[in-house]
């Protein structure tokens, strides 16, 4: 785990899921849908050798490979690893070996798990088999893992169709990734201003612009920006779109207005939202304030000042 | 051929954890280290070239955040590589190759504290067949470590006996190496009989034979020809570069050898003379006792006087350093030519090697 950082260093949780969907070629198609029948495709090179799990390419020639064959499922461990500790996700949940298996009938090996009793009952060159898994729908995982086998041997691979009623055409592969998001020093010290209604720019030592919201270096001079200047808190709108799709969680009637904002003694714009004015009446020149919602740690949108509009010359340089 | 030199290096200290800054406030000094070290703005830079990765940050197009500290804006010539910043250095080198540019400057850098590396790293394998069973990446690189000690109990070994004691041997020499180097993350070691004792992490590796888990950035200025001699006192030669890679699936390859470091060896030209120096990327001790072989260093070479991987790995750096630290030795006379070799991927999936030299001086 990772170790706390000092205090004033703001962390927070981030989760990125990603469900893939992606499609499948005839020969992964064959095998995944294989899986589900129990039955065990590998597919025959144009040298004769079978690869176990089958795919569309030869690895060594490039040639395209359609030659499907049956291969038992039964065979043999290549090499292992014991995994004492396993992880979210992976095939078993209590303490099993990682294990390349060359089935009877294929040349190429299998990464999977194979449940055993210790470290000490694995070894190289021993017989397994494959254990199914109950529920199965076409997917690496219709192979729960391999178990210790001590039957007879299978033979040669033997030629098969690939043909099978409803045969999978894809797969979806969810995956999530837990990470402890931490911005760094300029933007951990803006949203700790930001939580107290302050908005603090930082300035370029060398090119002098202020940056609002800081990202921690003046992206002109390639040189950190360390000095902290408040900026705000009204300012004015230098362009802005009307936005006519309702965001997903997200509870603002549409239409409503998205506005670039320089705030005042900023050397760019930030954006926000633009409220308490009929959307068809915002403009560019128009005169803004934060609105803050209780216990928020950002502004909910801005409104206008009352204030007459900025002349174009004030703000032209920061569209 | 135009003759293309690395004339400075540069990384950062590489530790556990550096929540405190964010990814370009990791790099940015030491973006400033190597252009100070040749006396150049960024802006007089030619080509600017990068290494990272979406997924240890958990954010898309991270990298866009780092280009700040190179000072990006009036948009540069700029290019960026998904990849450790050592395959980022051979895209600028083709760059200046082909004459399109007199300097480079190639960075990369990798924070893996935020997220569960040994998790993310699964995201990079066989969607298909592969990462749906979520292997980390230190029980794949277990398997080949056992597929090598299974070797060499089964045929007559050459001249060395691969047994735990040999990864052991490995970790040691290199973490005690490490003392001398002030970035790195693991410094220091007990003798191997000692480190035998730990239990193991993922049979048949301790936690000894593993990389260090940690943040870190490099950099690194390329120069061509004259410029180069201007630039550096003794500028490190790229006297050739090649990567190439394994078939995809690891049940089609043998885990014991690396035939795509050799290939690439023998279109960089290092077997054309010996070597003094080599930096191998080898984040696991059995794959240092892999490249050894391939690359056919003998009892003369000094391998990873750094440390290497096993003393500091930070994701998408670690490869770049091997190229900087040899270029290093090569700047300040310690070494005359080196191979530098970089690597990507599970059980040296992929693999880069470079052969550096220095002018006699
Ligand atoms: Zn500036």
């Amino acid at each position: 785990m990772t170790p706390a950082p000092s205090p004033e260093v703001l962390q927070a949780p981030l989760v990125v899921e990603f469900p893939f969907t992606r499609s499948l070629g005839p020969v992964q198609s064959a095998f995944l849908t294989g899986l589900r029948t129990r039955t065990v495709l590998g597919v025959r090179t144009t040298d004769g050798r079978v690869l176990m799990p089958p795919v569309e390419y030869d690895p060594v020639t490039a040639d395209e490979l359609s030659d499907l064959v049956e291969v038992a499922p039964t065979g043999t461990v290549t090499t292992w690893a014991w995994n004492p500790a396993p992880r979210r996700g992976q095939p078993l949940d209590t303490p099993f070996a990682w294990v390349l298996v060359r089935l009877d009938g294929a040349d190429t090996a299998l990464l999977h798990a194979l449940d055993a009793s210790g470290p000490d009952a694995v070894r190289t060159g021993m017989r397994v088999r494959i254990r199914w898994a109950g529920e199965r729908v076409g997917a690496i995982t219709d192979i729960a893992c391999f178990e210790p086998y001590d039957g007879a041997e299978g033979g040669e691979a033997v030629p098969h169709s690939g043909e099978f009623t409803d045969p999978v055409t894809g797969i979806v592969a969810p995956a999530r990734l837990d990470y402890t998001y931490a911005p760094g020093r300029a933007q951990s010290r803006y949203l700790k201003a930001l939580a107290d209604h302050t908005t603090r720019g930082e300035r370029c030592p060398s090119c002098r612009k202020v940056y609002v919201p800081p990202r921690g270096a003046c992206p002109t001079c390639g040189v950190a920006t360390d000095e902290q200047v408040e900026v705000g808190p009204r300012g004015t709108v230098t362009t802005f779109c009307i936005v006519n799709i309702k965001a997903r969680n997200l509870d603002i009637e549409v239409p409503y207005v998205y506005a670039h904002i320089a705030l005042d003694g900023a050397g760019l714009a930030l954006h926000g939202r633009v409220g308490g004015i009929p959307y068809d009446q915002v403009r560019m020149g128009l005169r803004v304030e934060p609105v803050w919602s209780e216990g928020s740690r950002y502004p909910d949108h801005y409104r206008p000042t009352g204030e007459p509009d900025a002349d174009y010359d004030t703000y032209k340089e920061l569209l | 051929m135009r003759e293309v030199a690395i004339v400075a290096f540069g990384q950062s200290d590489h530790r556990r954890e550096s929540a405190e800054v964010s990814e370009v406030e990791m790099l940015m000094p030491v973006l400033h280290e190597v252009l100070d070290a040749v006396g150049l703005r960024a802006d007089e830079i030619d080509f600017t070239c990068s290494g990272s990765c979406d997924y240890l940050a958990g954010r898309a197009f991270s990298f866009t955040m780092a280009l700040d500290g190179v000072g990006a804006w009036p948009p540069i010539s700029e290019s960026h590589v998904e990849m450790d910043g050592a395959w980022a250095l051979y895209e600028a080198w083709t760059r200046l190759l082909a004459g399109e540019a007199e300097t480079a400057l190639v960075y990369s850098y990798g924070k893996s504290s935020p997220g569960d590396l040994r998790e993310v790293l699964t995201r990079q394998l066989d969607p298909y067949y592969v990462a749906p069973l979520w292997p980390d990446s230190v029980s794949l690189a277990a398997l080949q470590a056992q597929a090598l000690l299974d070797a060499e109990d089964a045929e007559d070994a050459e001249d060395t006996v691969v047994d735990e004691r040999a990864l052991a041997a490995v970790a040691a020499r290199s973490r005690i190496a490490a003392e001398d180097n002030p970035h790195a993350q693991v410094t220091g070691s007990p003798p191997p009989e000692a480190l035998l004792e730990d239990p193991y992490l993922v049979r048949p590796l301790r936690r000894h034979d593993c990389p260090p888990v940690g943040d870190g950035a490099a950099a690194v200025v390329l120069a061509a020809g004259d410029t180069a001699r201007r630039l550096c006192r003794r500028p490190a030669w790229i006297r050739g570069m090649d990567h190439r890679m394994e078939a995809h699936s690891l049940g089609v390859r043998d885990l014991t050898r690396s035939p795509s470091t050799r290939l690439a060896a023998e279109r960089a030209g290092a077997f054309e003379a010996p070597a003094d120096l080599a930096e191998l990327h080898a984040p696991f001790t059995s794959q240092e006792l892999i490249l050894r072989r391939e690359l056919g260093l003998g009892e003369g070479v000094r391998v990873n006087p750094s440390g290497g991987a096993l003393a500091a790995n930070p994701m998408m750096a670690a490869g770049l350093i091997r190229l900087g630290e040899a270029a290093a030795a090569i700047h300040r006379g310690a070494a005359d030519r080196a191979l530098a070799h970089a690597t990507s991927g599970p059980c040296l999936q992929q693999n880069l090697v470079a052969v550096l030299e220095g002018d006699v001086l």
